[in-house]
């Protein structure tokens, strides 16, 4: 196989994720890496910080005069307590903008935030504006010398918004702050700013259906336990108190929460506006730069459909609802597609049951839930092609799908690579029709496990195959003679490596038994 | 055996992960450090909020200006609510460092002005002068301000204004 046929370009930003991933499969494994989790890790961080903020609030004086003083008896008298909980609070929440940051980072690179994602995107952005605001508030609580700079910078920010008053700055001169001030500032951190951060982080995964809020066990305790090496290799410390008749020399920045500060030194806090509202908006446009048209959403065809609801279950996207039957037929329920939530990934088509190639098959092979860009009647006319076109001793289909490793790069005259939409609308029922129409192998190669482009495509595959979900692949389709292997773009050497290993287990199944295993025809309609 | 095997090799290659994981942000919480100001500096911040005079001034209506209005419109005196800008100027040592003139905010131009100035100036004994124009209907500055101060690194001289007491400064 020529090398050069497998490489395939792409994206750098994609490329370097694609590297880091392979190198967190091979030590974290597939199912703890934690690029496959950097939604989850943001959340299991944000339970963090919760927690520790609920012990802190406790010994936490609320007041200009005892907010330092506290803070510093947690720090010091109570280090291996509710110092520990300080530093963690204080670490997580700078782990939070680094998992979130890369989370965006690594959506867009994979092409993940345009079409029908544009709503999980523009939602995605006022959350991070809102973790970075509650850091922010965080840092006015401890009110050393850091809280200071960060208020007079906060308030010289507010102050030259046009219809604010303008008031904000003069209540950090010296004698001017008032516990008024503070514990406003207070309830926005422990209670308002929370709240509505929550409230926001529903509202992100409002679309998306099967919604998993926690990380692997094992990735979040090995999250939590850094997280405490670190509180106790570098303890959270605070500054010396606040001064408001005196400047502080050095500041030992935050950088994740406090980079636009320093700015203000050099730039008027308009300038600061204008580069976080334009660097804001972009994110947020990005979506339409330019716009991306999304394939035809799913068609049911009720004649085919029993309401089953195998494909509500299976719907990334929440795009498919249940409602009572309306065309009179015996079965209680009826499958509705709702177009513009629609990703048109055919993870529907794949799981329905009626998707079976072994039925109609002298005439047009209709299901109940259909991709009009590639019907099932089409995947198996492709499948019967790419078959009768292979002319090797052992003949070998790859599915794969459009965002993973491309399969057509393997065609020749014994492996057919055969292009779906997603690895999940494919039916294995179809599988075992291609083992039947005279394959002597099929693989199916679609993205990475854990890091479908459709979410669940390929979690889904593997589930029905493993008989752990409906439809399940019969018992009578051999599975020696079926090798799944996800793949991505830059996995080209892999694949060929596990498809020539998946042709040397053939030869030997064959050579153990001679002539082609005669499957039954069953589901025939 | 290959590294996916290895369970001690997968063990040690996580906890290197983890280690960049912490060192970036045991790292980036503190560091690098920001010079706020140099040794050798001093700060003037300007903090207050000031009303400026009325453009025009009252005046008592005429019986037949009174008879125009509706009843119970009718009052002995005009009072216009607009107010004049505000001007501002701040030397040191005779050199300006703030020169600033603000309009009064309000839909009816009535309302009082914010003022916050925040500068950094080398530390010793400086003349600082301030003059503030409030009224259009008065010419020249109606408030004027002159003081020799000593300032002290990274300490704060603090100008406030009262509309009787005039400007202050202190430390």
């Amino acid at each position: 196989m020529n090398i050069r046929k497998l490489s395939v370009p792409v994206n750098p930003v994609k490329r370097v994720f694609l590297a880091l991933e392979s190198w967190f499969n091979l030590s974290f494994g597939e199912q703890w890496n934690p690029m496959y989790h950097l939604g989850t890790l943001s959340f299991f961080l944000f339970w963090v910080i919760l927690v520790t903020g609920i012990y802190l609030f406790i010994p936490f004086h609320g007041s200009i005069n005892g907010a330092y003083a506290s803070v510093e008896y947690m720090t010091h008298e109570q280090w291996y307590a509710a110092g520990v909980m300080r530093s963690l609070h204080r670490y997580a929440s700078d782990a939070v903008v680094v998992t979130v940051c890369l989370h965006m980072v690594k959506e867009f690179a994979s092409g993940h935030y345009q079409g029908f994602r544009w709503f999980s995107w523009v939602t995605g952005i006022p959350n991070l504006w809102m973790v970075v605001t509650l850091g922010i508030t965080g840092y006015w609580l401890v009110w050393d010398e850091l809280a200071q700079y960060v208020a007079i910078g906060s308030a010289r920010l507010m102050d030259a918004i046009p219809l604010l008053s303008g008031a904000m700055t003069r209540n950090f001169v010296a004698g001017e702050m008032t516990d008024r001030f503070f514990i406003l500032i207070e309830f926005l951190h422990l209670l308002g700013q929370p709240l509505i951060l929550l409230f926001m982080l529903w509202f992100h995964v409002k679309r998306l259906s099967n919604v998993k809020i926690n990380p692997p066990r094992g990735l979040a305790v090995g999250t939590l336990l850094a997280l405490t090496a670190l509180s106790l290799l570098k303890p959270a410390v605070s500054h010396a108190p606040a001064d408001l008749a005196t400047v502080p020399q050095v500041i030992q920045l935050d950088w994740f929460y406090l980079n636009i500060y320093p700015l203000l030194d050099r730039w008027t806090e308009g300038q600061a506006w204008i580069l976080s509202l334009a660097v804001t908006w972009l994110i947020t446009l990005l979506p339409w730069l330019p716009p991306k048209k999304d394939g035809a959403a799913a068609v049911v065809d009720l004649e085919h459909c029993n309401g089953c609801e195998l494909c509500f279950d299976d719907c990334p996207y929440d795009a498919i609802s249940v409602q009572a039957r309306t065309d009179g037929r015996k079965f209680e329920k009826e499958i509705v597609v709702i177009p513009e939530l629609c990703a048109a990934c055919g993870i529907c088509a794949g799981a329905c049951p009626s998707s079976n190639p072994f039925r109609s098959r002298n005439r047009e092979l209709k299901t109940g839930i259909d991709m009009p860009q590639l019907p099932v009647d089409r995947m198996r006319t492709i499948t019967d092609e790419a078959i009768d076109s292979l002319t090797g001793e052992l003949k070998i289909l790859v599915y794969g799908c459009e965002h993973g490793f491309n399969v057509n790069r393997l065609d020749d005259s014994a492996t057919r690579g055969i292009r779906l939409i997603c690895s999940g609308m494919l039916p294995p029922t179809l599988v075992e029709y291609a083992l039947y129409k005279g394959a002597d192998g099929v693989m199916v190669a679609g993205c990475r496990y854990n890091d479908c482009h459709y979410r669940f495509g390929n979690r889904w595959l593997k589930q029905r195959f493993d008989g752990k979900r409906k439809p399940v692949l019969r018992g009578r389709a051999d599975r020696r003679r079926i090798h799944v292997h996800g793949a991505a773009e830059t996995d080209g050497r892999e694949i060929q490596r596990e498809l020539e290993q998946f042709r040397v287990q053939l030869a030997e199944l064959k050579q153990a038994v001679p002539g082609d295993v005669v499957l039954d025809a069953g589901g025939e309609s | 055996m290959s590294v996916r095997d290895n369970t001690l090799v997968r063990y040690f290659l996580q906890a290197t992960g983890y280690a960049a994981f912490i060192a970036v942000i045991g790292y980036f919480s503190t560091s690098p450090a920001i010079q706020v100001i140099s040794s050798d500096e001093s700060v003037i911040t300007m903090a207050f909020a000031h009303a400026g005079k009325t453009r025009k001034s009252c005046h008592r209506l005429s019986q037949e200006e009174l008879m125009k209005l509706a009843p119970n419109m009718r009052k002995a005196e005009d009072c216009p609510r607009e107010r004049s800008p505000i001007v501002i100027e701040m030397l040191l040592d005779g050199e300006p460092i703030y020169s600033e003139t603000f309009q009064p905010p309000g839909l009816f131009k009535d309302g009082s002005v914010d003022i916050y100035f925040s500068k950094r100036v080398p530390v010793g004994r400086h003349l600082l002068a301030i003059k503030m124009d409030d009224s259009v209907r008065t010419p020249g500055f109606d408030h004027v301000f002159e003081q020799e101060v000593s300032l002290q690194p990274a300490h704060i001289l603090l100008v406030s204004f009262e509309p009787l007491g005039g400007f202050s400064v202190r430390q």
